[in-house]
């Protein structure tokens, strides 16, 4: 690249894990004075990237130059000391200290031999009128909001290291308002001087604010550019990897006869600084594909539909009935069932046998006074096991032994168990095999026409325009349009998601 | 929310006047200087191990092995000075730099072997009460010109109340640990790592560093506490203070620490210890009340105090939210 302005860069760095290549040959450099913003799906490799720049991996190959000398970084704190601080998502602050403690604990001011805790308030109080913040700095971090802690944490980077600055999705919890206080925060730094690296999923904040966007996908750089030359569209076909004249397909899905009508509805459901209000209503036997960018707020949706967060704003009915979903026990009550995006950590149970999965549900659904007996069980297990062809050599086999496609179908079988009238599926083909990929869609199409009411997740778009009868797109945490009939096409979706604040939609 | 903090200290200090305000109606005598400096001495062993054990606690650790290595200390001191005509500050050096080691290399352990405080001190308990027999089965009575000059030492309080000298070096502990706890960048470091371990590193935190000194420090405060109670009873015996972290933890709870680590104040402890001291003068007032009473009031107040702390995590939870949507 020899850019000879770059504060930090990395040149042609190589990182894999265990054969995986997170990172392979990716070049990136910040320059003084500017917002550089970091863009790329799930499993891009944006943390792998920002682990190299700050010491917590080692590179495998590649050279990381910091002010045009080559440096090896040892570890975070040495990225400190050389003038690279980084703010996570998460504020990794101590919340049972002060203000100003988290401010300049290891570094207290002293006098006598004693901390000087007068000095270190005065300090701290002029560092954060910097960011025009004034707040009592004696009085405990956890009694300020997230935006606060992560101006303090930003603060502290800033105060500490001085020339770069990461912002590992600074963003994600922030309501609009604090989300401006940053940026306002994030423009005077760059004037300042300083080199910010921006990592976040919202589009919109990114044209807000960066002046270079890079874009990774599957651990290769696709790009870096100057914000202004960049259309949002291009943007969003370089995050996806698909031109987009290419991605022509449509849905061959009609949607259900009419006169069922809607027989669940949420009208204005929402929950701040998670998801916008949105309305849905889903009628047997159609399935509602949900797209949009990872952090788009689908998972939030389902989330919420599911009981498992609280809608602050809205009503749900059932066959026009009001509801209230308090809890993922009242949505299985109320027939509904859901597919958790990481099976792994929210889904199977994996040292329990086939049998005791696939009976879970049904079984908590009917209390624990009456309890299955294993025979029940046992013929439930074996009715979904050829149902749903999940290949498996004994239906007392631990589900961890089964492969990822046959673990989600033991999911789904689960639920079908308890005969539901709403599933929810994340992101349902995620880390499974192209067999078992195309079946998972075969069983959703089967399911749906079975008169059963769907709404899947997915990021794949072709996947969602194979199966929906009509696509609800999300963007920056709204539920922005639905797309039916003809208009279910990959270039639709991906125009759709791409379509800036109050244009086209 | 700098209030909800305070808010266990200052219950520990409000039942402590309504404790101390129900004895005094029933038994006048009790409004002495006399009854409060024996108060101090009686429970000097006690408060100077309850300090290292805030230390532990604020830390978000454990230390089982206090009991132990107070009585451990106790016999080495005296089997140094009864049988090896030691002089006995030279025995308390030897006994306090052997103290202070066992509880750094605790920590040491806990640290770099990643094993859970509770285990490693649970070891150390065993080990040090094991050393302790090893040395003397028998209680070995300790008859020296210094232990005779030292007990007699005392400061005439106004009211004829007498402050011993280990009671006086109960208070001085006390307030070192206060200046350590607020007013140093190691008791900066302790209330980190109890707040959030791997946050703590990650700001810069000498986490090694850090745990090393606390435990050591809890292990040169158990051996303090050793040396006070060697010349409280004139003796060392290996069967002597068995429990006494179990008392040590309940002063620091009592006193407003949580227990999780990272809250909490050392003067809050001095309180945790004072009233279990009360309890037992109440009941000795009393005279006909089992001296059981102690545990199972100390007892009740724990249970108390935990079920305080958590509401008020609780409540600060929901305000927190509260704020969070707001």
């Amino acid at each position: 690249m020899g850019e000879t302005d770059a504060l930090l860069s990395a040149h042609d760095i190589s990182k894999s894990f265990f054969g995986f290549k997170a990172l392979e040959h990716v070049d990136f450099s910040v320059r003084k004075g500017e917002i550089h913003a970091l863009l790329g799906e799930n499993g891009a490799g944006k943390s792998t990237l920002i682990k190299a720049l700050t010491g917590v991996h080692r590179p495998d190959a590649g050279t990381i130059m910091l002010k045009g000398e080559p440096v090896e970084v040892r570890d975070p704190l040495h990225a400190q000391k050389l003038g690279v601080g980084t703010v996570y998502q998460e504020v990794n602050l101590l919340p049972n200290l002060s203000v100003a403690e988290n401010l300049y604990i290891g570094r207290q001011p002293k006098r006598f031999g004693l901390t000087h805790a007068a000095a270190m308030h005065r300090m701290a109080r002029a560092l954060l009128a910097q960011y025009d913040i004034d707040i009592d700095v004696r009085a405990p971090l956890s009694s300020f909001s997230v935006a606060v802690q992560q101006l303090i944490a930003i603060a502290r980077a800033v105060d500490m290291s001085g020339s770069v600055l990461i912002l590992d999705e600074p963003t994600a919890s922030l309501d609009r308002h604090e989300v401006q206080l940053l940026f306002g925060v994030m423009r005077k730094l760059r004037d300042r001087g300083l080199g910010i690296v921006f990592i976040t999923h919202f589009l919109d904040q990114v044209y807000a604010v960066a002046d270079r966007i890079t874009v990774l996908r599957n651990g290769r750089l696709v790009g870096t550019r100057d914000a202004k030359a960049l259309p949002r569209m291009e943007l969003v076909s370089m995050m996806l990897g698909r031109a987009l004249e290419a991605a022509t397909e449509h849905g061959h899905r009609a949607p259900p006869a009419a006169g069922t009508g809607p027989a669940i509805e949420f009208s204005g459901y929402g929950l701040s600084r998670s998801i916008a209000p949105f309305d849905l209503a889903i009628a047997p036997g159609e399935v509602v594909g949900v797209a949009g960018l990872l952090g788009s707020g689908r998972t939030e949706t389902a989330r919420l539909m599911f009981g498992i967060d609280h809608a602050d704003s809205g009503k749900a009915t059932v066959d026009g009935k009001a509801v209230r979903i308090a809890s993922p026990r009242e949505a299985v009550r109320l027939g509904f069932g859901l597919c958790p995006e990481d099976r792994k950590v929210d889904g199977i149970i994996g040292d329990l046998s086939v049998r005791e999965n696939i009976a879970l549900a049904l079984q908590a659904r009917r209390g624990w006074l009456k309890r299955m007996s294993s025979r029940e069980q046992a013929e439930l297990a074996d009715r979904f096991v050829k149902a749903l062809d999940i290949r498996t050599t004994d239906i007392e086999k631990p589900v961890k032994l089964l492969s990822g496609g046959n673990q989600q179908k033991v999911i789904l079988a689960r639920w079908l168990a308890t005969q539901p009238r709403l599933l929810i599926l994340d992101e349902p083909t995620r880390g499974i095999d192209v067999g078992a990929h195309a079946e998972i869609i075969q069983l959703i199409n089967r399911l749906c026409a079975e008169g059963l009411a769907l709404v899947v997740i997915s990021s794949e778009i072709e996947e969602i325009v194979a199966y929906s009868t009509r696509v609800r797109v999300l963007r920056d945490r709204e539920h922005v349009c639905d797309l039916t009939g003809s208009e279910i096409s990959t270039g639709t979706i991906m125009r759709t998601i791409a379509a800036s604040e109050g244009a086209s939609a | 929310m700098m209030s909800s903090r305070l808010l266990p200290f200052l219950a520990t200090l409000v039942i402590f006047v309504l404790a101390y305000a129900v004895c005094v109606f029933q038994f006048p005598n009790m409004l002495s200087t006399r009854v409060a400096g024996n108060l101090l001495t009686d429970n000097a062993f006690l408060g100077i191990a309850a300090v290292g054990m805030t230390f532990v606690i604020l830390s978000g650790g454990i230390d089982l092995s206090v009991g132990a290595v107070i009585a451990f200390t106790g016999v080495l001191i005296s089997v140094l000075v009864s049988w090896h005509g030691m002089h006995p500050l030279l025995a308390f050096a030897i006994a306090l730099a052997v103290s202070t080691a066992f509880g750094g290399a605790m920590g040491a352990a806990i640290h770099y072997l990643e094993v859970p405080a509770f285990i490693v001190t649970l070891a150390g308990m065993f080990l040090a009460r094991g050393m302790a027999f090893v040395i003397a089965t028998d209680s070995i009575p300790i008859n020296h010109a210094f232990y005779s000059a030292v007990q007699k030492m005392y400061v005439l309080m106004p009211g004829g109340g007498r402050l011993t000298l280990i009671g006086g070096l109960m208070l001085v502990v006390f307030a070192a640990g206060i200046v350590i706890a607020h007013y140093t960048r190691f008791g900066s470091y302790v209330y980190a790592i109890g707040g959030n371990r791997q946050s703590a590193e990650l700001m810069g935190v000498p986490v090694a560093r850090t745990t090393i000194g606390i435990y050591a420090l809890s292990g040169f405060l158990s051996g303090l506490s050793g040396v006070v109670f060697s010349l409280y009873t004139s003796a060392g015996y290996s069967l002597a203070t068995v429990g006494v972290e179990l008392d040590a933890i309940a002063a620091v709870v009592i006193g407003g620490t949580l227990l999780t680590g990272g809250v909490g104040l050392v003067a809050g402890t001095f309180f945790g210890v004072v009233i279990q001291g009360l309890i037992q003068t109440y009941i000795v007032f009393d005279g006909t009340l089992s001296s059981w009473w102690t545990k199972i009031v100390v007892g009740i107040l724990l249970f108390a105090f935990i079920a305080l702390q958590r509401l008020l995590v609780l409540v600060g939870d929901r305000s927190a939210a509260n704020r969070k949507t707001a």
